[in-house]
């Protein structure tokens, strides 16, 4: 895709987002939306995965450990083909498969995620088993910046380090706010470059709300052959919404009707004018 | 009385499962064993000499123990993640209900020197709330064989097994529970031990052994037991249950395991909700700090043995 085609996606995805959102009157709004170009450039340029191979050893894997912005990745999986994207209308719903988390009962999730600390050590088993089979297939794992303090991450980072897995990659959601405050105020875990390059993993901080900074990225993977990788994506939380910007309180905050379409009309101005 | 075991025609159960494992991983390149600096307390130091390929260590790390394991699950290894059970149920107990049961990556949880296999070493390396925290978690089995059959076999269904397991077994030497295990093994299917009208003696793991012997001291006194290996907890064998409970006059249950939560409760909670009341006991640890000793130390303290469970038996006669 162009970076035009893909700014558009990212905008499209956002509105998807909030629609959903308003209709189950429940989700992570903030980090949804902080995340959305990661998901958009990782399956439209990054991952070999899609409907048709999704039962295939030798696809690429995807395992969202900030489980709990599956709105985000629901609307990228529907978009690309997963299921039919008006399966979203009973998220969250009596008896709906599409909960609040992600859940292999939905076509295209990996693993059922939603207990932070929990998507990196099963990455790293996932890669592991990608190595000992001789296969070529990467593993894509998403943690958000307020999970780090989870001591199973750094267990599995000194893991991946000694199992050299260059075919794996942790991208940060480093949107420095979590649910309570400013994740520096919470639990400071910077400097994480620092932190992950002590452990034995390449590192690049990048701009994760810029689709072409995540394209050359991920372009550039392994950064250090032997070595595991890790995208420090620095994103807004909120982002592509005024109003919920960097604000705490879109969290898990639902926009009530006006606050819905003032962001939808954000969003459409921004679309046509890309 | 245990004392009277010759230990050394005996193996632990431990070694039957690290000789069962290299047997499958001589045919099989998908067995992977994953530890945590538990691969002598594993016995799996000739396992790893002979399939270093098809091991993982990860070295003090309970957690991502698990979590990697089921990584490894999910594309297809039929992993073996080996460590105490005392630290792999309480330390990893999050990721053996998300990554392991929920997510349904089917990986055998081997939880070595279960109970108070570790004696004196105390509670921090004591498990007995296993079988009481993983029977609330949904897709997963229980299971503790009692003898080198039933660990050869639950290893070998483990292997194919279509759900996580989780095994659980000691590393004292044990006695076969029958001359001739004729009668196969499979999960989910308690194995009768012996026959009798008077009273039945369920239990599971290691606690079988001393409840066949209190059967035959009980016989001394005219009094027949059915003895019951129960080892699967979890899918429990309610139709067994149902059947020796409505034969006998009393059922007890023994376990290596706290009294709360586990094979005794599981099988009051059955029998209570389907109107079979009998005299009824569960032999187990009590809720107290435990008492300070060897696992036959703690055993006898707390009546796990031929004396102690004959005694229950003959009082709920009375
Ligand atoms: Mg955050």
């Amino acid at each position: 895709m162009t970076t035009k085609e893909l700014k558009e996606r990212s905008i499209i995805y956002r509105k998807k987002i909030l629609q959903y959102i308003m209709k189950a009157n429940a989700g992570h709004t903030g980090g949804s939306l902080s995340c959305t170009d990661i998901l958009n450039v990782l399956y439209n340029e990054v991952l070999n995965v899609s409907p048709q191979n999704f039962s295939s050893n030798d696809r690429d894997r995807y395992i969202q450990s900030k489980g709990h912005c599956v709105e985000a990745l629901f609307v990228v999986l529907a978009d690309k083909g997963f299921f039919p994207e008006e399966d979203l209308n009973t998220l969250c719903q009596y008896k709906s498969h599409y909960i609040g988390h992600p859940t292999k009962k939905v076509k295209g999730v990996e693993q059922n995620t939603g207990a932070l600390g929990h998507g990196l050590p099963i990455a790293v088993g996932t890669a592991l088993a990608a190595k000992m089979d001789k296969k070529s297939f990467r593993v894509f794992t998403l943690m958000g910046d307020g999970e780090l303090p989870e001591g199973s991450n750094w267990e599995a980072a000194l893991s991946a380090a000694h199992y050299k897995l260059d075919n794996l990659c942790a991208i940060i959601d480093k949107n420095s706010l979590q649910i309570t405050a400013a994740t520096a105020d919470v639990m400071n875990t910077d400097p994480l470059d620092q932190k992950f390059r002590s452990f034995g993993w390449a590192v690049k901080e990048i701009n994760g709300n810029d689709v072409d900074a995540l394209k050359d990225a991920f372009a550039g993977l392994p950064f250090e052959k032997g070595k595991p990788s890790v995208i420090i994506a620095h994103t807004v939380k909120g982002k592509g919404v005024s109003f919920m910007e960097n604000q705490l309180k879109w969290h898990h905050g639902v926009p009530d009707k006006n606050q819905y379409e003032t962001a939808q009309n954000e969003l459409d101005k921004a679309l046509s004018e890309i | 009385m245990a004392e009277q075991i010759n230990t050394h025609t005996y193996k632990p159960n431990l070694e039957i499962f690290s000789e069962t494992l290299q047997r499958l991983a001589l045919t099989d390149r998908n067995i992977v064993a994953v530890t945590s600096d538990s691969r002598g307390s594993g016995k799996l130091v000739p396992f790893g000499k002979k399939f270093p390929e098809q091991m993982v260590e990860v070295g003090i790390a309970e957690q991502n123990l698990v979590g990697v394991a089921a990584g490894l699950a999910s594309c297809g290894k039929k992993v073996f993640a080996v460590s105490p059970a005392c630290f792999l149920t309480a330390r990893a107990l999050e990721q053996i209900k998300n990554d392991v049961a929920y997510s349904d990556n089917r990986v055998n949880i081997i939880g070595i020197s279960a109970g108070v296999s570790y004696g004196a070493l105390g509670s921090t390396h004591h498990s007995l709330h296993d079988y009481a925290a993983l029977r609330a978690i949904n897709n997963i089995m229980v299971v503790a064989p009692a003898d080198n059959f039933e660990t050869e076999q639950a290893i070998e269904l483990a292997a194919k097994a279509d759900q996580p397991v989780y095994l659980r077994f000691g590393k004292k030497p044990m006695p076969p529970l029958k001359e001739i295990n004729n009668d196969g093994f499979a999960f989910g299917k308690g194995r009768v031990i012996l026959e009798g009208s008077d009273v039945a003696i369920i239990a599971t793991g290691e606690t079988v052994y001393p409840a066949l012997q209190a059967a035959g001291k009980l016989k001394q006194q005219g009094i027949t037991a059915t003895v019951i290996s129960m080892h699967t907890i979890k899918p429990l064998d309610t139709a067994l249950l149902r059947s020796v409970a409505e034969k006998c006059k009393a059922v007890i249950t023994v376990e290596e395991h706290s009294v709360y939560g586990g094979l005794g409760e599981a099988c009051a909670s059955y029998l209570l909700q389907n109107r079979i009341t009998k005299p009824f006991r569960i032999i187990g640890i009590p809720d107290e700090y435990t008492i300070t000793g060897s696992q036959q130390n703690i055993f006898d303290h707390y009546g796990i043995n031929e004396k102690g469970i004959a005694e229950v038996a003959l009082s709920l006669l009375k």
